[in-house]
């Protein structure tokens, strides 16, 4: 018998549980972040439902301090593949003036991504919404279900966690309450750029090397995307080759040094490097378990 | 990681070519924390170079603090998750962890030894092709090695590989290890594994587990990592064609695919097949993809077939190989497993999900329970949180299915609580109570023509 290599059980794990979503559940939605591993989960919903569109829009919680082009990548593949896109922004933060400059990373994030995304699915109804999210990307992520249920509060309960069997999932929920679905819990970040190399698949070019006018705080490299990125006293910006292992807001990703400007190259590097993925980001560095305590008040 | 270094870009065209032929094994470890089994899965993490720089930092950091091996590092803490768990010291829950060789992927399912063993034991089993059972080589056999190695054989993993740790507690002696070998053996032969394999290891200094140890030159057999890339575990080949139709895709008028991952065989354009519950028959039209129409396609992909002829298949039929369909009945014997708190009333109906439906049933006779230390019938009224047993199931309509042992996605069910939704057990399908099950009585629906056609005859 011809042997499944393991992207091709990978590939269809993740079109099983896609459609075991839109089989079950009355309104999914699709979180879309722009990064790579929403390439890969737009691609696969993509092969799920052929011939037909993914039977669900895509959500785009935007904290208006993405990198430029990952708004134009967004509308583009959008576009492209004639997807219903859900743009949201919390305008009361807006209102307010957050920022992840004025009001530093840990308030930025709380408002404008967890809060705007638990507006985003209530205001629309959403009983489940699909993430990119990877069970190797985090300890606490290691644990977590395919289908995560979440209460009328958002809340995760690591505790009390529904058991998960075979493919078998529990796709219940009472009215308000909602599940989070994570189709590549699975995959590691080398099975995602195996995949996105195999299948050819576009990406945004922050993932490849650049010239790009970056600044350095604290050690890390931060992009200067706009002129809202305030300068210290002497400071300029230096045009230096470098790449994004993750996206997300420019202010809190760090890029680093590097020369790859393919995507064999880019896994090559990734293939010797001595960081894990999640260093990039100035969120996840606060405190030690603080990506499950963000988890459990509603974070992605 | 040294050696990678020196890849060039262009080796990396070959290097990708080469990898992307890896293949999948799903194992599970089952062993308590004394056993060192998170020791053994963190040094497979840390010897396959899968813990990059800052974990690593972060895990000499902890071990100052919370480890248990003095100055050295303890391997443990990469795969310590909850700060919940770190607090209490123990592991509460299933975590899922991955590495990979040249030649395999790997996923761990990573289960306590003590808490909730069953429930989440049989969970992280579901899903495993092997299962490594690690045993103390001071202590030997204990009655733990006995319900893990039940539970394993319960779930159907049919090859399990016995770690026998701490090897250098006992001066790496042979005759230890034979006669813990032997001891499992006699163990196994209770129960149903296709192999079962002993491997002396110590998991704290790397022995026998990523590479051959230079300290118990008696032993001839594989490391643990070696035995994990070679052991077969490829599906039958000459299974029947199944697949559970998960959703049916009607983007217009002019097109009707059904969705599924195929549970047994292949299927190829032009196969007969019939679909069951109704026993409706058809051919394969098309085996629509992505990427253009396939030809054919096997066990574990997740495909979309048209029909030819417009008959009435949803969510729950199963499609069979037109000439060997699968059995269907509303009564079975079974074995359950119950999750949760709330004890399981035999009478009361609850949600059975299959692979591809969910349907009311109830639990009609719970017959016996099943003591997972010695094996031993008990009677009982009820099935409590981690018990075990076997009962009479009734479902509101007929299911397609086949005995869990002969296959997993055709005969496993989730048990999920009317009131609270919550999954509150999980079962494996034996036998069907009715009789001649897989009979097609609406085979008299049959045209006359068609008839001829699957017999080869002119009408």
């Amino acid at each position: 018998m011809t042997q499944l290599t393991h992207l091709d059980r990978l590939e269809a794990e993740s079109i099983h549980i896609m459609r075991e979503v839109v089989a079950e559940c009355d309104k999914p939605v699709m979180l879309y972040s722009v990064g790579k591993d929403s390439s890969v989960m737009l691609r696969l919903a993509l092969k799920a439902f052929h011939p037909a569109r993914p039977p669900f829009p895509l959500l785009h919680v935007d904290t208006t301090w993405k990198f430029r082009e990952m708004i134009e990548f967004r509308d583009r593949m959008a576009g492209q593949y004639g997807l219903d896109l859900i743009v949201h922004i919390n305008e009361e933060g807006v209102a307010e003036g957050i920022g992840p400059i004025s009001h530093g990373s840990a308030v930025h994030t709380d408002v404008m991504k967890t809060q705007a995304l638990k507006q985003a699915l209530d205001r629309y109804g959403f009983d489940a919404a699909f993430g990119g999210a990877r069970r190797d990307e985090d300890k606490s992520r290691a644990k977590e279900r395919v289908f995560s249920f979440r209460s009328a509060q958002h809340r995760w309960d690591p505790k009390n966690q529904r058991p998960e069997l075979w493919s078998i999932y529990n796709t219940r929920v009472a009215r308000g309450e909602s599940m989070r679905v994570f189709p590549m819990s699975n995959w590691t970040e080398l099975d995602i750029w195996q995949y996105i190399h195999r299948e050819n698949i576009e990406i945004p070019s922050l993932y490849f090397a650049a010239r790009r006018p970056v600044v350095e705080r604290d050690g890390v490299l931060i992009m200067v995307d706009d002129e809202r990125l305030p300068l210290e006293k002497g400071e300029r910006p230096q045009e230096r080759m470098v790449r994004f292992r993750t996206l997300g807001c420019y202010p809190l990703t760090g890029a680093i040094e590097s020369e790859a400007t393919t995507l064999l190259e880019i896994i090559r590097e990734t293939l010797v490097t001595t960081s894990s993925e999640r260093q990039g980001r100035v969120i996840d560095s606060d405190v030690g378990a603080s990506m499950e305590q963000k988890k459990q008040e509603g974070y992605f | 990681m040294a050696a990678r270094e020196d890849l060039a870009s262009a080796d990396i065209a070959t290097y990708l070519a080469e990898q992307e032929q890896k293949t999948l094994l799903r194992f599970i470890t089952c062993g308590s924390v004394d056993d060192g089994k998170s020791t053994l899965i963190g040094r497979l993490l840390f010897d396959s170079k899968l813990i990059y720089e800052d974990q690593l930092a972060a895990v000499e950091r902890d071990s100052k603090v919370a480890g248990t091996q003095g100055e050295k590092v303890d391997l443990a803490l990469l795969v310590d998750g909850l700060a919940a768990e770190r607090e209490q010291g123990i592991t509460i829950d299933v975590a899922y962890r991955f590495f990979s060789t040249d030649r395999r992927k790997f996923i761990v399912a990573d289960t306590p030894g003590h808490e909730q063993y069953t429930r989440n034991m049989a969970t992280g089993a579901s899903t495993a092709d092997v299962a490594v059972l690690l045993i103390d080589a001071r202590n030997g056999v204990q009655a733990q090695t006995r319900r893990h190695a039940y539970i394993t054989s319960l779930l159907g993993i049919r090859h399990v590989v016995v770690a026998v740790n701490k090897m250098d507690l006992v001066d790496f002696a042979q005759s230890r290890f034979d006669e813990i070998s032997r001891e499992f053996d006699e163990l196994a032969g209770h129960l149903e594994f296709a192999s079962a394999t002993s491997i002396p290891v110590s998991a704290l200094d790397g022995d026998n587990v990523t590479a051959r140890s230079t300290r118990m030159p008696w032993y001839e057999g594989p490391a643990l990592l070696g035995y994990l890339e070679e052991v077969d575990v490829s599906p039958q080949e000459l299974a029947a064609f199944r697949m559970p139709v998960q959703w049916v895709n009607r983007p217009n008028h002019e097109f009707r695919g059904f969705c599924g991952t195929i549970a047994a065989g292949t299927v190829a354009r032009g196969d007969a097949v019939i679909a069951m519950p109704s026993g409706r028959r058809s051919t394969v039209d098309r085996i629509v993809s992505f990427a253009g129409d396939l030809d054919r396609a096997v066990s574990g992909q997740a495909v979309t077939l048209t029909l030819a002829d417009e008959i009435d298949v949803s969510r729950g039929d199963v499609l069979c190989s037109g000439d060997d369909p699968a059995e269907q009945s509303d009564q079975f014997a079974a074995h359950i497993v119950w999750m949760h708190a709330k004890p399981l009333l035999p009478g009361r109906q609850y949600r059975f999900k299959t692979d591809n439906q969910t349907v009311l049933g109830s639990v009609t006779d719970l017959k016996y329970k099943v003591d997972v230390n010695s094996f031993a019938k008990q009677a009982g009224k009820t099935l409590e949180l981690n018990d075990i047993g076997v009962a009479n199931i009734a479902l509101a309509k007929p299911v397609v299915f086949a005995p869990y042992r002969d296959n997993r996605r055709l005969g496993s069910f989730i048990i999920i609580d009317r009131q609270s939704n919550e999954t509150v057990g999980a079962g494996m399908l034996d036998f069907s109570l009715r009789r001649a099950a897989n009979v097609v009585w609406q085979e008299l629906e049959i045209g006359k023509a068609q008839r001829a056609a699957q017999k080869h005859q002119r009408p």
